[in-house]
């Protein structure tokens, strides 16, 4: 041993002393009493008066649930049963109701010989998203994942296959498109090569196809729409409108492209100039100039309706439609939920990279699209959907209330991911980005490689609270006349079988919720844990 | 080691050129009136006080900062607000930070090859060839799986080294390569960048190590308050300084 050493000033060690396990009142179920539990007087009788809360609040729930009826028909059916079993008046649950409505409860409307359907979209969804999250799986899969929308959606809606499959067609165009240019000429050349496919395969830039637009409207279907609501409003001026409208969109149009080319970047500005255009004058998602009888995919993209009806004729594939007022219960929670949640996060992203753009009209307008959407409760904007957007359209139009829910919650929602994803772009070193940029990286790559997978890891933790929060708040449709979980809750209490009822439901619709949403934290909690290993 | 131990005398061949370049943070006049001329296959040190804009200076030939006034001629191209020649330049101008700036969420070798896969269009097997031969040769090609976190200051700074030279570039600059790395660390960095001065890169290089500047340097720079106060033969510098204050800097630092 050493410490004949240790009486002398010099020292030097001869051996080194082994590593030890901890002694036993700092390892397990001791440690954990002694310092949770029992650590002082306040605290033991803290832990007592804890004990005898959940004591409390447990021993007249657990009965009343465990006791509970389960096969009845109504609530005085229910009583009956209750009185001769456990006497007058006891205190009992009546999930009876759940058994007797759990099919509206779950499904809304959906015709019943279709029911098949939602419980195998939902598993498609989770199937869809696995290569996306677990990166240990082959890349190749992800080809199956950008199917899996489209399936989906006809799963769910049901109709023609051709609709599905000639946007699916289309949208893959544009990507090939943008990746054959994006490889030969840059990300900007890329983007405008999708655009001008997009265009040509959906649009229907020169309303060639679309029956009864004239010329000039089929080039900017935007313009005479909005004349005639500006005419309507002032009357006699019905000549001025037009050409102002022209004039002021392309007046827009120039001093962003402008903006942009003096930037130094006339690639960009091309983008943003045709962009603007196209939003501007093309009215991309058709909301407006084509009648919009027939709302979701076919308002998005006019040319897919014609196509997909003749081909419709040639060979009739397809299921029983389904009309989105049919969709009720959990299934549209779930359908609006998880479409809003996988439509906001890129929207977020980009509003987020928007934010804290050099560019200074960029950064504005992404700023101001974040306060206000943030700054407004989400029910103004569910209200906004329901009726306002109604006035703005065209008599005659009816544009499907799903989908205007569908786009608002994804609009919401964009705007609280993009603050969160903020927060973990400002949390990186700046030396991230001079590292990237030091090698050449371009911008977008930069962006893609280096600081969004750090940045989204850092943000996984508020962009989970952020979508728990936003399928919770899909009941709020409830408030603007659709049949959600809340909605039928309402509904099956006015019915006189169950007039008086409501525990029972509520608590049957939180366990729901809950499940979900748990599962949604415990998983974001296992992925920030995987992600932190893989790193060290 | 002296000079004539390293790679032959530089050529004619204008590497950088930088004409009456002036600089501001705000009202802050950062840089004044740099007139810096920097030959293929030379080695030049910047040393000075902190806050003399050593750093801004070698920062602005890859245009990490913006530069105000003046002319930067970086391997024929002029640097402006053209993007494409911005990223051009950068992608032939290797750097090296003070805090190595690896990327924590890939592997050492996904380090070095992600800019030649991505910038250069290499495939990514050359790519992972090419990264494993500089591995190799900043000796830690055993390390290639692992992540930036699990390697000391010393070897992480030498994987910056080695991704840098995965580009294959013309010109290396070093921003204080060693300033963030404990005593036992510092010799290996030097070690690999007297190596690369042997193979006749061009490099300008930030750092406080006299020893450094007077084993591997053709010329020794220095800065204060913006200005470029003395520019000498490492010799020259350090036996016979000129002015006052390159004087009174020596005395400081290695007055010990």
């Amino acid at each position: 041993m050493s410490d004949t050493d240790a009486q002398t000033v010099a020292f030097a060690r001869e051996t080194m002393i082994p590593a030890a396990p901890p002694p036993a009142s700092q390892r397990g179920a001791i440690r954990w009493l002694r310092e949770g539990v029992l650590s002082g007087p306040l605290n033991i009788v803290l832990t007592l008066i804890s004990l005898w809360v959940i004591w409390l609040v447990l021993r007249d729930f657990v009965p009343w649930a465990w006791r509970g009826i389960w096969a009845a028909g109504s609530l005085d059916e229910c009583r009956a049963i209750r009185d001769s079993r456990y006497g007058d008046g006891a205190s009992v649950a009546c999930w009876a109701v759940i058994t007797d409505r759990w099919r509206q409860l779950t499904f809304g409307f959906y015709p019943v010989a279709e029911l098949w359907r939602p419980p195998l979209a939902l598993v498609l969804a989770l199937l869809a998203v696995l290569p996306v999250l677990f990166a240990g799986l082959p890349r190749r899969l992800l080809w199956l994942s950008a199917a899996a929308p489209f399936v989906i959606y006809w799963l769910l809606f049901g109709g023609t296959i051709w609709g599905p499959l000639l946007t699916a067609l289309g949208l893959g165009l544009a990507g090939l498109a943008a990746v054959a240019v994006g490889r030969q000429r840059g990300t900007g050349w890329g983007a405008l090569a999708a655009l001008a496919v997009l265009l040509a395969a959906f649009l229907d830039p020169f309303g060639l196809v679309v029956a009864g637009a004239g010329w000039l409207d089929g080039i900017v279907p935007l313009v005479p729409a909005l004349a005639a609501s500006l005419s309507a409003l002032a009357p006699g001026s019905a000549a001025v409108w037009a050409p102002l409208l022209v004039a002021a969109g392309l007046a827009l149009v120039g001093f962003l492209a402008a903006g942009l080319w003096r930037a130094g970047s006339p690639v960009a500005a091309a983008v943003v100039g045709a962009v603007l255009a196209a939003v501007l004058f093309l009215d991309l998602f058709a909301w407006i100039a084509w009648g919009l009888d027939a709302a979701r995919l076919d308002g998005l993209f006019p040319l897919v309706p014609p196509v997909s009806d003749w081909l419709s004729g040639l060979a009739p594939l397809g299921l029983t439609p389904v009309d989105s007022d049919d969709f009720g219960g959990f299934t549209l929670s779930i359908t609006i939920g998880l479409s809003a949640i996988a439509l906001s996060l890129p929207l977020g992203v980009l509003l987020a990279l928007g934010r804290r753009s050099d560019l200074l009209l960029i950064s504005a307008v992404s700023t101001a699209y974040i306060e206000v959407i943030r700054g407004v409760p989400l029910i103004v904007w569910l209200f906004t959907a329901q009726l306002l957007l109604n006035y703005f359209l065209p008599p005659g139009t009816n544009f499907d209330l799903m989908l205007r829910v569908i786009i608002m919650s994804t609009l919401f929602a964009a705007a609280y991911i993009a603050e969160v994803v903020r927060g973990g772009l400002a949390s990186l070193p700046k030396g991230q980005t001079e590292g990237a940029e030091s090698l050449g990286l371009p911008y977008w790559s930069a962006m893609r490689l280096i600081i969004l997978p750090q940045a989204l890891k850092v943000s996984i933790p508020g962009i989970v609270n952020t979508f728990i929060g936003l399928f919770k708040d899909t009941t709020l449709v409830a408030f603007i006349g659709m049949f959600d979980p809340i909605g039928f809750a309402s509904a099956i209490r006015a019915d006189t079988d169950w007039q008086g009822i409501y525990w029972e439901i509520y608590i049957f619709i939180a366990l729901v919720f809950f499940a979900f949403c748990f599962a949604m934290s415990r998983y974001s909690i296992w992925l920030e844990r995987r992600l932190e290993r893989s790193h060290r | 080691m002296t000079d004539a131990a390293l790679a032959p005398a530089p050529s004619t061949d204008v590497a950088v050129q930088i004409e009456r370049m002036n600089k501001w943070y705000g009202q802050f006049h950062v840089l004044r009136d740099i007139d810096l001329t920097v030959y293929r296959g030379e080695r030049i040190v910047i040393c000075g006080p902190s806050g003399s804009g050593k750093s801004t200076l070698i920062r602005c030939i890859n245009r990490l900062e913006e530069h105000q006034q003046g002319r930067i001629v970086v391997d024929g191209t002029e640097l402006t607000s053209n993007l494409k020649n911005i990223d051009r330049v950068r992608s032939e101008v290797g750097m090296v930070f003070q805090h190595f700036n690896l990327f924590p969420h890939l592997t050492v070798l996904e380090n070095c090859t992600l800019a030649p896969i991505w910038v250069r269009k290499v495939p990514k097997r050359e790519a992972e060839e090419t990264a494993m031969h500089f591995l190799t040769k900043v000796k830690i090609p055993e390390q290639a799986q692992k992540y930036p976190g699990q390697l000391s200051g010393g070897q992480q700074q030498r994987v910056a080294i080695a991704r840098s030279l995965c580009m294959r570039p013309k010109i290396m600059l070093f921003d204080e390569p060693t300033s963030a790395l404990d005593p036992e660390m510092i010799k290996e960095v030097l070690d690999t960048m007297i190596e690369l001065a042997r193979e006749g890169m061009t490099m300008l290089c930030v750092t406080h190590e006299m020893g450094f500047a007077q084993a591997v340097a053709n010329r020794v720079i220095f800065m204060d308050q913006g200005q470029i106060v003395e520019q000498n033969t490492p010799r020259e510098f350090f036996n016979n300084p000129q002015s006052e204050r390159t004087k009174l800097f020596l005395s400081q630092i290695l007055g010990h």
